[in-house]
């Protein structure tokens, strides 16, 4: 049904979406516990920090990463220096333009559940005996669980969608940085390949649907798992 | 199987809360001492403020010879060895009535555990309850869940703040038998708040005025 080069192509999107969200993780959940439970100067500016990505055009977003990750940035000058490595038309620079398109859908999708979390547990928690840590470990983080899965999955499905910043930023190179969207708009610029660009447009309708499917079937389940039980 | 020791308990706190000032100064000796006063007096306040939930202004708190807290002592909830059952039960939503009753036992040291789990849910009749979860309880069976949760900790003390007021008349009257038993058959010291006279003349073996 696919050729291999289309094989390929699903797996470069694939690798680039994965990497995105398990390296953002960390980062997106640190950022909606600040942004959740504390009020600290530079709050609101940072909000709006994270969420910018939402509304800037993703051509900017892609030209500030050229700007900060480019040979003359002052990021990638620093990475190419120290590490001797550069994110410049790799793969590792399609998931860099893809995290950062992410963040703030897996930030919200995050914050909201922390927010919901009753605090009285973890009071209750440290009066058991539990230190902060243990109690964030035992009682908020799983209680956090649905909308970190929520989030994995949401900004998976953005990631492999990105198409603006990541063309912008790392340019559109086959087996690096040619993504789904990426090689479908080329083959749409080459007369006779629109068989190919109707079956990886399919492939993108079909992989974002499972993944939305996947996202309320992963909260439906941490949330029913008890639900099911009840009255 | 309790810690039979007569164990003082110290307080005197004072704490402002917004245009209210919450402030308590009593001793509470043995058995069951009862905050007692109308709602919004702060009794609640005081008790978190023995749990370590609440950093009272000044003033200090002491069990037997250990002090909670003043003098440059503030210690965390986790170390104050105090078992708090709330006005809701509070019950972990993500964890089974077991790995609820077991969350503060695996905790404690074990030198310092004075019940078995087994010997909790005998104790409290919930072992039919151990697979269940915590949405499924009824309110009855949920406070002695969170009681036995509390007793597991290895407390020297226990706190409970108004245990009766989510239940109907009958489990009221079960859930206050089993707050005799811990007073008389365990021993364990309880500061015990309500604002009804009822339960204070039945429980309480001292009573603390609050907010008069």
């Amino acid at each position: 049904m696919l050729s291999p080069q289309e094989w390929s192509i699903v797996a470069l999107s694939l690798k680039v979406g994965a990497a995105a969200v398990l390296a953002t993780l960390p980062l997106a959940f640190a950022l909606a516990w600040a942004l959740a439970r504390y009020r600290f100067p530079g709050r609101v500016l940072l909000d709006g920090l994270v969420h910018l990505p939402l509304v800037l055009p993703p051509v900017v977003t892609g030209w500030l990463l050229l700007l900060a990750f480019g040979p003359l940035g002052p990021i990638g000058r620093w990475l190419e220096s120290w590490f001797g490595v550069s994110v410049m038309f790799r793969w590792t620079g399609a998931a860099l333009a893809a995290a950062i398109m992410a963040l703030p859908l897996m930030v919200r999708a995050i914050r909201l559940s922390i927010e919901g979390i009753d605090r009285r547990l973890e009071g209750a928690a440290r009066t058991l005996g539990a230190g902060r840590w243990h109690a964030f470990r035992t009682v908020s983080l799983p209680l956090a669980l649905p909308g970190v899965l929520a989030a994995l999955v949401l900004g998976f499905a953005r990631s492999i969608g990105e198409f603006g910043a990541t063309i912008t930023f790392v340019s559109n190179i086959p087996g690096e940085t040619r993504t789904l969207p990426l090689a479908i708009y080329s083959a749409l610029q080459v007369p006779g390949a629109e068989a190919m660009a109707t079956r990886l447009a399919l492939l993108s309708v079909a992989l974002s649907l499972a993944a939305l499917i996947l996202s309320e079937a992963l909260v439906r389940r941490t949330h029913g798992e008890r639900a099911r039980h009840g009255d | 199987m309790a810690n039979g020791r007569a164990m003082a308990i110290e307080i005197d706190v004072e704490k402002r809360r917004g245009d209210r000032l919450v402030a308590a100064r009593f001793a509470a000796g043995p058995g069951l001492t009862a905050l007692f006063g109308p709602s919004g007096a702060g009794k609640t306040s005081i008790l978190n403020m023995v749990a370590g939930l609440l950093r009272p202004d000044r003033g200090h708190i002491r069990i037997g010879d250990r002090t909670l807290f003043g003098e440059g002592v503030d210690l965390p909830p986790e170390a104050r060895r105090i078992g708090y059952v709330f006005q809701d039960g509070r019950l972990f939503p993500h964890r089974r009535v077991r790995a609820n009753l077991i969350y503060g036992h695996a905790l404690a040291d074990p030198a310092d555990r004075w019940m078995s789990l087994d010997e909790a849910t005998a104790f409290l009749g919930i072992g039919p309850l151990l697979d269940r979860w915590p949405r499924s309880l009824s309110g009855g069976e949920a406070q002695r869940v969170a009681i036995g949760r509390a007793l597991l900790a290895a407390p020297e003390i226990l706190l409970m703040d108004e245990p009766l007021s989510s239940l109907d008349a009958a489990r009221r009257g079960d859930i206050m038998t089993v707050i005799e038993r811990i007073r008389d058959e365990l021993k364990l010291p309880i500061l015990y708040v309500s604002h009804d006279r009822a339960e204070v003349d039945r429980l309480a073996t001292a009573v603390v005025p609050i907010g008069e």
